[in-house]
């Protein structure tokens, strides 16, 4: 399995909960109801993770949500937007392209997909086709910073894979993006 | 005036349940076609109650479909073999009389006939007999219609066609295929992961589409009648907009593999790709001639999408939309006169249009302001097309002047990628 940093970010999160979940156990009294905090909403999730600590912590089961792992594969670090009918990756981005491109060059092993997409406006196969020329875009600042052709793969989603499913401006700045998926 | 109705409520009392599964529903919307509809009394076929499908509803339903006929009450019984009371009918108003009947054979068959009768000359006008398997009466019934439109107007009937089209819901995307009146509608691909851009072969027999099931698009092409499916396209980057020549021999594709959308050219089981325009802009949505010698397709080359030709032989390429900042989806209509595409008008509003060749005339043929894919009949009467309606996607075939639309809904379900399918099932 490749690591990616916003994998290890995850990870680092998960023991950071698991050791707050850990402190919180020491502190409960295990004859009395267990106190609920709602701090935010990720307290339920704390919530559960302390009651399985506060019982046997071996009988602890890890839960792998795929769903995670692919929200973590396309995190803000792997994402480019694009302003309306544009095909420029603009300075914000430009942290996020040199942080992926130094991981491709530090192993060139490494294989990415690059996908492009669009918003709902127009043809499907116009769409296919601009999103493509986002990827594209995405793929040559990579192998201008020293990426390898063979490591990049630029493909299009077009507007068939909304980031967000809405139909105002907000939502067509969201679907206007370009995804850097490992493959 | 506008007149709705509830088309298959009218035809023959099927109920029409939302307990049915995606039970797709053509609605009729007429406008302004009155004067010139032909009266016809078509009689209930003999023993069709007792036939797994009754025919003359489905003929009845085909017909008015069309715009061109308005159906006469009579209280006359016959089948085939009967004598017309022309006086009785013509007091009546009809010109024409079909009668018919639906035997069932020994063999579990149906023998199914018909006849029909010019009523103003009080004559014979012929009919047909063909036995046909329990599933097939939909298709007997479709190609009675085909006959009578024919007789009665001149021109070839499209009602045993088909069209495929994709649904979305629940998560999944399908690609399907129906009658032209979308009754009888069956899976041909299920996934999911986007299905788009379907294109019949010209024998009818495959389908090729873009399915994004390897996690980018890919060119396939599938035999419907078996599900045998091979990829024709499947390059570096994306592979997309299938086109098939007249002669089903060569594939007209999108490929990025060299960089950029450009159109090639490959042998029908994908051998041999061979690039065909050579610009720095995007080329897609190809689709050829009926002739075969040109390729019409959507290019930026001239800093907006617009629609342009090139022979296929080579050579530059030509513009054919000038009007407009956004000319997409090409079809080009059976005899190679009308141009159908989606044209953006103002900011977000996009609407089929057709465009006479031969003057530069364009006409809008629908009212609705979210259109995609139009796609001929293969009479080049029709055009079926994708819109949205209250949210939902649904699909609208609409006569080339505009003036008779329906509607397909499915229930619960988004349907876009509509695609007509060719004569001869």
């Amino acid at each position: 399995m490749i690591k990616t940093s916003s994998s290890r970010l995850g990870l680092a999160s998960a023991l950071l909960v698991a050791l707050l979940a850990a402190g919180c156990a020491s502190s409960v009294k295990l004859d009395g109801p267990a106190p609920v905090e709602n701090r935010d909403a990720n307290a339920g999730a704390n919530a559960n993770a302390g009651a399985n600590a506060a019982g046997n912590a071996q009988s602890n089961v890890a839960t792998v949500d795929l769903t995670a792992k692919s929200a973590a594969n396309s995190g803000a670090d792997r994402i480019v937007y694009f302003d309306f009918d544009s095909f420029v990756v603009k300075d914000e981005y430009r942290g996020v392209v040199e942080t992926n491109a130094k991981q491709l060059n530090a192993n060139r092993q490494k294989r990415v997909s690059v996908e492009g997409h669009t918003d709902d406006r127009g043809g499907r196969e116009y769409n296919l086709a601009l999103g493509q020329k986002r990827a594209e875009a995405v793929q040559k600042s990579l192998t201008l910073l020293g990426v390898q052709a063979s490591q990049v793969e630029a493909v299009s989603f077009g507007e068939e894979r909304p980031a967000s499913a809405g139909a105002d401006e907000a939502a067509w700045a969201k679907n206007r993006r370009a995804e850097l998926k490992d493959r | 005036m506008w007149q709705r109705r509830h088309w298959l409520a009218a035809a023959g009392g099927l109920a029409l349940t939302p307990a049915l599964p995606a039970l797709a529903q053509f609605r009729v919307e007429i406008s302004g076609v009155g004067a010139t509809q032909l009266p016809i009394a078509l009689l209930r076929f003999r023993d069709e109650a007792s036939a797994p499908q009754a025919i003359s509803p489905v003929i009845r339903a085909d017909l008015e479909r069309s715009g061109l006929f308005r159906f006469v009450d009579t209280p006359l019984q016959i089948d085939e073999t009967g004598l017309p009371m022309y006086a009785d009918l013509r007091s009546r108003g009809a010109d024409a009389l079909v009668a018919g009947s639906a035997t069932k054979l020994v063999d579990g068959r149906f023998d199914v006939r018909y006849k029909l009768w010019d009523v103003v000359k009080g004559a014979d006008q012929g009919g047909q007999s063909m036995a046909v398997p329990p599933a097939d009466l939909r298709l007997a019934a479709h190609r009675i219609a085909d006959a009578l439109y024919e007789k009665l107007t001149g021109e070839k009937g499209v009602f045993a066609t088909r069209i495929a089209y994709v649904t979305k819901g629940g998560g999944r995307y399908t690609l399907r295929i129906a009658d032209a009146d979308g009754e009888g509608g069956q899976v041909a691909l299920t996934s999911p992961d986007p299905i788009i851009s379907p294109a019949w072969s010209p024998d009818g027999k495959e389908l090729a589409y873009v399915s994004f099931e390897t996690r980018k698009a890919v060119v396939w092409v599938q035999d419907t009648s078996t599900g045998a499916r091979r990829q024709v396209a499947n390059y570096k980057g994306s592979n997309s907009a299938p086109a098939w020549s007249p002669d089903g021999r060569t594939l007209a594709v999108t490929l990025s593999m060299e960089g950029g959308s450009q159109l090639f050219l490959l042998n029908r089981d994908g051998s041999q790709p061979r690039r065909f325009t050579q610009s720095q802009a995007i080329d897609t949505e190809p689709v050829f001639s009926p002739d075969g010698k040109f390729v019409y397709f959507v290019s930026d080359r001239g800093g907006s999408p617009q629609i342009y030709k090139q022979a296929v032989t080579g050579g530059g390429a030509e513009r054919v939309t000038f009007s407009g900042s956004y000319n997409i989806s090409p079809a080009i209509s059976p005899d190679g006169r009308t141009l159908a595409f989606v044209q953006r008008q103002g900011g977000s509003t996009f609407r089929v249009m057709t465009l006479d060749l031969a003057s530069g005339n364009s006409q809008a043929v629908s009212d609705t302001s979210d259109d995609e894919s139009p796609s001929f009949s293969p009479n080049g009467r029709f055009i079926i097309y994708a819109t949205r309606s209250q949210g939902r996607e649904v699909l609208m075939t609409t006569t080339l002047d505009g003036k008779v639309k329906t509607r397909l809904l499915t229930s619960g379900q988004d349907i876009r990628e509509p695609v007509w399918g060719p004569f001869g099932r």
